[in-house]
């Protein structure tokens, strides 16, 4: 059991910078549901239950336009589709030996963030670390949304901008370091982050909402350096 | 909207994405042996994280300066051997540092 619980310790550790990103993302997102009159407990509840930032914003506009059941079941699984995609990945993450009720929870906390730092564990992941990471980053996401909701503007224009790029510096924690260690997965990120650029300036296809971008390049790349380069069992575990 | 419209839709939309996640770990309880789908499920975080990281986080902070500088030392920081946390508190420092010079 020891070394669940340090597994658990190190998730606190590794959701710290999770919070501290998602207090700053959360909170903007705090203030807008404050403009639709949406109250603290209101925010929390759906910061607590959906856990998405982009999600989040959408839903709040939908309530906000008095939007239908239908409208707001079809926005709600098309903003929020990558998650399935990461839940994928995720499933075959875990050891087939850990129980239904411990993925099901893990599905729970299936964000980017808290999905990347899964994944780049070595080996299985244990979704106690999982869990860990998302008692800290989960408190702070929540905890932003309420403040943002009641206290309005006061956080300082350059510590939110401060704060927001945790995250972004977090992902790149993730891919660097295997990117340093083989040539292929640097060649693989770069193709990624060039592809990205041009989807997001080119004509036509900038239209394309940013989900659905993540989600074509994902399975676009994804898909032909499966091809190129399958992955062999060693490299895996 | 009333406030039981509020919670009603706040209520739909929490189990519509929670569908959406929890579905793949439904389905897919044991191992797959295909070994395309293995290989495509494991560089899907990569790629992923690296479409969602650029140029997104060039628009992220106040100035499209700043935002350069956190990835440059972010992914100095990466290569160094720093860790999750440290990576992310460097990147946070150098946009704070550099707003303030900007």
């Amino acid at each position: 059991m020891d070394s669940k619980r340090k597994l658990f310790l190190k998730g606190l550790r590794d959701g710290i910078p999770i919070a501290l990103g998602y207090l700053a993302v959360a909170f903007t997102l705090g203030i807008t549901a404050a403009n639709i009159n949406m109250n603290a407990f209101q925010s929390f509840l759906m910061s607590f239950g959906m856990l998405a930032s982009a999600g989040e914003y959408a839903a709040i506009v939908l309530i906000g336009s008095a939007a239908g059941v239908a409208e707001m079941i079809a926005t709600t699984l098309i903003i929020n589709l990558r998650y399935f995609l990461m839940s994928c990945s995720l499933s075959q993450k875990v050891s087939p030996d850990e129980p239904l009720w411990k993925r099901m929870l893990l599905a729970w906390f299936v964000t980017d963030e808290l999905f990347g730092i899964s994944s780049a564990v070595e080996g299985y992941l244990d979704p106690v670390y999982t869990y860990g990471a998302a008692a800290v980053s989960v408190t702070g996401w929540c905890l932003g949304t309420v403040l943002g909701v009641i206290v309005g503007d006061i956080l300082p224009v350059r510590l939110a901008s401060a704060m927001s790029v945790a995250l972004y510096g977090m992902f790149l924690a993730i891919i660097i370091p295997p990117a340093r260690k083989s040539r292929f997965m640097a060649l693989l990120i770069i193709a990624s982050m060039a592809s990205s650029f041009v989807f997001s300036k080119a004509p036509v296809i900038s239209g394309i909402s940013e989900g659905f971008r993540i989600i074509i390049l994902t399975v676009v790349i994804a898909g032909i350096a499966a091809y190129l380069r399958p992955v062999e069992e060693a490299e895996r575990e | 909207m009333s406030d039981r419209r509020i919670y009603l839709s706040i209520f739909i939309m929490i189990l519509t994405v929670y569908a959406i996640r929890v579905t793949p770990f439904l389905i897919f309880r044991k191992e797959i042996k295909n070994k395309w789908i293995r290989s495509f499920l494991y560089y899907v975080p990569y790629v992923t994280l690296a479409v969602m990281t650029f140029p997104a986080i060039l628009s992220s902070t106040s100035s499209v300066i700043s935002g350069a500088i956190a990835l440059a030392v972010g992914i100095a920081a990466a290569l160094i051997g720093g860790d999750l946390f440290t990576v992310a508190i460097c990147a946070c420092i150098a946009v704070f540092l550099s707003e303030l010079i900007i």
